[in-house]
């Protein structure tokens, strides 16, 4: 832990040192975020609805998808960039020192610009919270916890995956992007939306369905969906964090370096 | 003339070098393309219409914005103008007999003008081959084909002489990141990125109008699916112009006078 704080502050030194450039990229990605719900909103505005779901409820959505997106994007970065690592050569280095290496992975690289995107995504969940179309309950608030911490996990867990793949494949894939970037475009909107082929690939394959619709129908009581037992759905998120666990360890084990 | 027209070349064929590049491009193009469709699709619900802009003309104008998206996007970048800037190298750049900021814009136009043309025919053609109602539509007229073409191509340079002042702003931040952003997305919510600007409220699109991003992008494709008659059409490729004429006389001025100020990096 000191030796991730240390990481820490070092990674934000080096980054001040560009200071224009620093307060800029961290307005940005306050705006990236911003611009992209102002244009939901714009959306509710021209059409009032979608389908049965009303700008709180989506604003929601939105809030968990990004808060969980902005957390594994602080914290996470160093499995997002990780491809750079393999490519020059420095993973090695890694590999010989004594300490654990999800660690210093997680140290290689943290970008605090992101951290505009954690402050315009939790303004926007506080707002969809006090502006709920919904009775809140004790259990909707558990409920709504899971749903960021399922979310998380997911994100963290193609992060990391995808990471591994970086041994084989050296240079870092392009199409990765679309599970990333692409699950947060789409899960900021009920996944009910889409057509059903994607619907079952995001609740099989990549389980975001658990965190995004279906505890929404719990919370937005629609009936059949009333029962307890879909408040901790979202747990499920957390679970996908277990095999990206060991497809990491078995990357590291057959691990080539590239050289020099 | 002659320099511009060689550095041109010579960039087009660079560009048009990378085809694996744009092939997983494409791929991204068709996913976030199909999924805006669907979230715009489930806000019409059984409208056909808003504000005059069918489900069809929508349809069409996001499959045209993944097609051209490197004449659109102004986060796209050229690495190795940025780091000539960063390490000093740039005042080989300034020793040239060349005005730099010529030199500069032809080098950005080219590189972008053979990206898109590499990556639009695939998508064109594919995306007007999908069942009925979710993919591209032909022109409305062939009138409309022609003045699509030339507004496109206005579009682009117009896209180039905004891009131009990021690189500018980088001679005083040295660092790019920051300013990119910040254009990136100022101009990707006012030439219809985010929405299509005919879904704005009508006040929002009054402003838009008044700045040049719209110009970009949204107005050719307009164009295109005959949301924006002839008539109206040519009296937008005469705003083009006008357009053309300002942002690179203020950006020539700009430039120049920070290169007056410049401190060249390293030794």
């Amino acid at each position: 832990m000191k030796l991730l704080w240390r990481y820490t502050v070092y990674h934000f030194r080096s980054q001040l040192e560009y200071r224009v450039s620093f307060w800029l990229t961290t307005l940005g990605q306050f705006l990236v975020p911003f611009v992209s719900f102002a244009g939901m909103a714009l959306l509710f505005r021209q059409f009032g609805t979608l389908e049965q779901w009303t700008l709180s409820d989506v604003a929601l959505l939105y809030g968990v998808t990004q808060l969980a997106f902005a957390f594994n994007e602080l914290f996470i970065r160093g499995f997002d960039s990780f491809s750079s690592l393999v490519v020059s050569g420095e993973f090695d280095r890694l590999l010989v020192r004594p300490r654990n290496m999800v660690l210093q992975v997680l140290g290689s690289k943290q970008d605090f610009t992101r951290f505009g995107r954690l402050v315009q995504s939790t303004i926007v969940f506080v707002w969809a919270i006090a502006n709920a179309s919904f009775q809140w309950t004790f259990l909707k608030g558990v409920c709504l916890a899971l749903m960021v911490f399922g979310g998380m996990g997911i994100f963290a867990a193609l992060f990391m995956g995808f990471a591994t793949l970086s041994f084989w494949t050296i240079k870092g894939l392009e199409v990765v992007n679309l599970f990333t970037d692409g699950g947060r475009e789409m899960a900021q909107y009920p996944l009910t939306i889409y057509p059903k082929a994607i619907q079952r690939f995001f609740t099989f394959a990549v389980p975001f369905f658990v965190v995004n619709a279906l505890p929404l129908f719990f919370l937005t009581d629609v009936p059949g969906y009333e029962a307890a037992i879909y408040a901790f759905v979202p747990l499920i998120g957390f679970l996908a964090l277990v095999p990206a666990y060991f497809i990491w360890n078995y990357g590291v084990r057959h691990y080539q370096s590239t050289g020099s | 003339m002659r320099p511009y027209i060689g550095i041109f070349k010579t960039q087009f064929k660079q560009g048009i070098q990378y085809r694996t590049a744009a092939i997983a491009g494409i791929a991204t193009q068709f996913f976030f393309g199909w999924v805006f469709i669907a979230i715009f699709s489930a806000f019409y619900g059984d409208q056909t219409a808003v504000n005059g802009f069918t489900k069809a003309q929508m349809t069409t104008y996001i499959w045209l914005q993944q097609a051209f998206l490197a004449f659109i996007m102004l986060w796209y970048r050229d690495n190795s103008l940025l780091e000539m800037i960063r390490t000093g190298h740039v005042a080989y750049e300034l020793c040239r007999p060349l005005n730099i900021y010529a030199h500069w814009y032809a080098r950005i136009f080219s590189q972008r003008l053979s990206s898109g043309l590499l990556r639009c025919v695939p998508i064109l053609l594919l995306t007007a081959l999908f069942p009925f109602g979710f993919g591209l539509s032909l022109p409305e007229t062939p009138i409309s084909a022609m003045l699509f073409v030339i507004s496109l191509l206005l579009g682009l340079m117009i896209n180039t002489a905004i891009s131009m002042f990021v690189y500018i702003s980088v001679f005083v931040t040295l660092s790019p990141a920051g300013s990119l952003l910040i254009f990136g997305i100022v101009g990707e919510f006012f030439s219809g990125g985010t929405l299509p600007i005919p879904l704005m409220p009508m006040t929002l699109q009054r402003v838009v109008a008044f700045l040049p991003f719209a110009y970009t992008a949204d107005f050719p494709f307009r164009v295109y699916s005959g949301n924006i008659g002839t008539a109206e059409a040519l009296a937008g490729i005469g705003i083009q112009l006008l357009w053309l004429v300002l942002l690179p006389f203020i950006g020539n001025r700009l430039m120049n006078g920070t290169l007056k100020k410049l401190v060249i990096q390293g030794g």
